[in-house]
């Protein structure tokens, strides 16, 4: 895969050629002004729906592997 | 049977509100003909009762009814679009027997129009690829020459609406993925305004730049969806919908509307056929009482190099939400990093892999200012042309795609082969600008082979979804595309 990230990088290079000194950086392209909306409690999602989807719930919870392994390096 | 599955969504509401039809008939008509899918272009249908019955004994394929604009309407649905209880996997392994607690807003809004969900429809993995061939769930077959690619990313969806497998449908397009495909197997693709259709529960690839939009048999049709999907939601604040909503289309003529040919866009790497069905086009809008000029868009030609910079940095951060913790696949492993990296090492494809390595590198310190940064500055130069542009003209006119349907493994050895199909496309994604590819007649590949279809590009200014709507509708007319797979291609 290095040969082929290379060849990738290589073409984006060419926008290393171009003047863009007083350029401003674009994020997002359509003008929006902030809004607020009301502050009002909502239902959230119900816990086991949430933990429905998840490959090993236990206890209300998400359960994953200990990062104890990680902790001692 | 037959005589209903040849309608246009349209017609057929039509008919349906008018007590001609009775709804069921008609969606019983279309699940059939989605059974017979030999394209792989779909990854899950609302009869497929083993791979998909929805928990809480809801119908999955329920239909909105009432008297909708799309009631009895069924849609297929790329299989980016989160469908409460129904398989989402986004065309990835990462993803399989993920079902979704919520539904998308577009599904949702399509759903309180009346329309139903057909089936999900194959695509690239997380939507990134323009041959199909980077689903997981192995590529789709162009029904016009089932040795050939339908586009990508939303193929399953294009081909589905080509193939007569779905009246219509739903798809994404971040650099391209509704058009392209659309062009490639001779339909109708609409990628809105960013910002025109609500990304709630869209799943995520490059959030600046993903937008939802139709894929239909014809213009009319293209309109009938919109007005349905756009809107403001609530749950995207991104979403700000069109101003007006969106009518039918009536438009007959293109008297007084002024058509620009990129100098930029027009030159090296357009196959021979595709270039003459374009300038074919250009013809046609001149006999139709448009006015032609060529005009400059300098940096367009810079679209590629920005977009493979600021949609994989995008990407990066947007999938690192699979992890194997929350949802999804899970590799096993006994220690937290070594779950998280075998999880990716198994759930995402090359194609994946590649874009988020490019996105990390991009954003990393050092790299930053060079790449991300200045890409997001040649993002601003391209919107700047198109304003430029658009200060003088009404549209801004190009072939979809360099090339017909390309072979499948042509180009997978190549990944900067495959992204510049985009050529086109690209650029007005980073415009943020609603453009529409339809099908402009047919070529013989570069090579010899039947003739493929050839989509024309034509983009407007942004939130201009009616004018352009209307001038695609007069094109589309007056160019009477009618040819299909099997009728006058070899599929």
């Amino acid at each position: 895969m290095a040969g082929e990230l290379s060849g990738i990088l290589d073409h984006v290079d060419r926008i290393a050629a171009l003047d863009l000194d007083d350029v401003p950086p674009t994020s997002h392209v359509v003008d929006l002004k902030n809004v607020l909306r009301p502050d009002e409690p909502r239902p959230s999602w119900p816990r086991e729906t949430m933990l429905d989807a998840a490959p090993d719930p236990a206890e209300g919870a998400f359960r994953a592997p200990s990062p104890a392994a990680e902790t001692e390096v | 049977m037959s005589e209903l599955l040849g309608l246009t969504v349209a017609e057929a509401a039509a008919r349906i509100s008018a007590g001609e039809i009775p709804g069921a008939e008609y969606t019983e008509a279309w699940r059939e003909a989605a059974a017979g899918d030999e394209l792989n272009a779909y990854l899950w249908r609302a009869d497929d009762r083993t791979s998909g019955t929805p928990p809480n004994g809801e119908d999955s394929g329920t239909f909105g009814g009432g008297d909708g604009p799309l009631a009895g309407v069924p849609v297929a649905v790329k299989d980016i679009f989160c469908a409460e209880g129904i398989p989402t996997t986004a065309g990835s392994r990462i993803l399989e027997g993920y079902r979704p607690p919520y539904t998308a807003t577009a599904v949702r809004r399509l759903h309180d129009a009346g329309a139903g969900v057909l089936g999900k429809t194959n695509m690239d993995e997380f939507a990134m690829g323009s041959s199909n061939e980077n689903s997981a769930y192995g590529p789709v077959l162009n029904p016009w020459d089932r040795g050939r690619v339908p586009g990508g990313s939303s193929g399953g969806s294009a081909a589905a609406v080509a193939a007569g497998l779905a009246p219509c449908a739903i798809g994404t397009d971040t650099g391209g993925s509704i058009r392209q495909p659309a062009s490639l197997c001779g339909i109708v693709g609409l990628k809105p305004t960013y910002g025109a259709i609500s990304r709630y529960g869209m799943i995520a690839f490059a959030s600046s730049l993903d937008q939802c939009g139709p894929l239909t048999r014809d213009v009319t049709d293209a309109a009938l969806l919109l007005s349905a999907l756009q809107g403001h939601d609530p749950c995207d604040s991104t979403s700000v919908g069109i101003e007006g909503g969106i009518a039918a289309p009536s438009r007959e003529d293109l008297s007084g509307l002024r058509f620009a040919v990129p100098s930029e866009l027009a030159r090296d790497g357009i196959e021979p056929g595709v270039r003459a069905v374009f300038e074919a086009t250009l013809e046609t809008i001149e006999r139709l009482g448009g006015e032609l000029s060529e005009a400059s868009l300098p940096h367009t030609e810079h679209g590629i190099s920005a977009y493979y910079v600021l949609a994989p940095a995008e990407a990066s951060t947007n999938l690192a939400r699979y992890d194997g913790v929350r949802y999804g696949m899970r590799a096993e492993a006994g220690e937290l990093v070594e779950m998280y990296e075998g999880t990716r090492a198994e759930g995402f494809g090359d194609e994946v892999k590649r874009r988020i390595m490019l996105g990390t590198y991009a954003l990393s310190s050092g790299y930053y200012d060079a790449y991300y940064g200045r890409a997001q500055r040649v993002r601003t130069k391209i919107a700047a042309d198109f304003a430029a542009a658009f200060s003088e003209f009404d549209f801004v006119v190009t072939p979809t795609s360099p090339s017909v349907a390309f072979n499948l493994g042509e180009k997978t050895d190549d990944p900067l082969a495959m992204y510049l199909n985009d050529f086109f496309t690209v650029p007005m994604s980073l415009a943020g600008l609603p453009a529409i590819s339809i099908p402009a007649g047919l070529a013989e590949p570069e090579g010899g082979g039947p003739r493929l279809p050839v989509g024309f590009q034509i983009a407007a200014p942004a939130f201009g979804e009616q004018t352009l709507l209307e001038a695609a509708f007069a094109l589309e007319r007056e160019i009477g595309f009618d040819a299909r797979p099997g009728k006058d291609g070899d599929g």
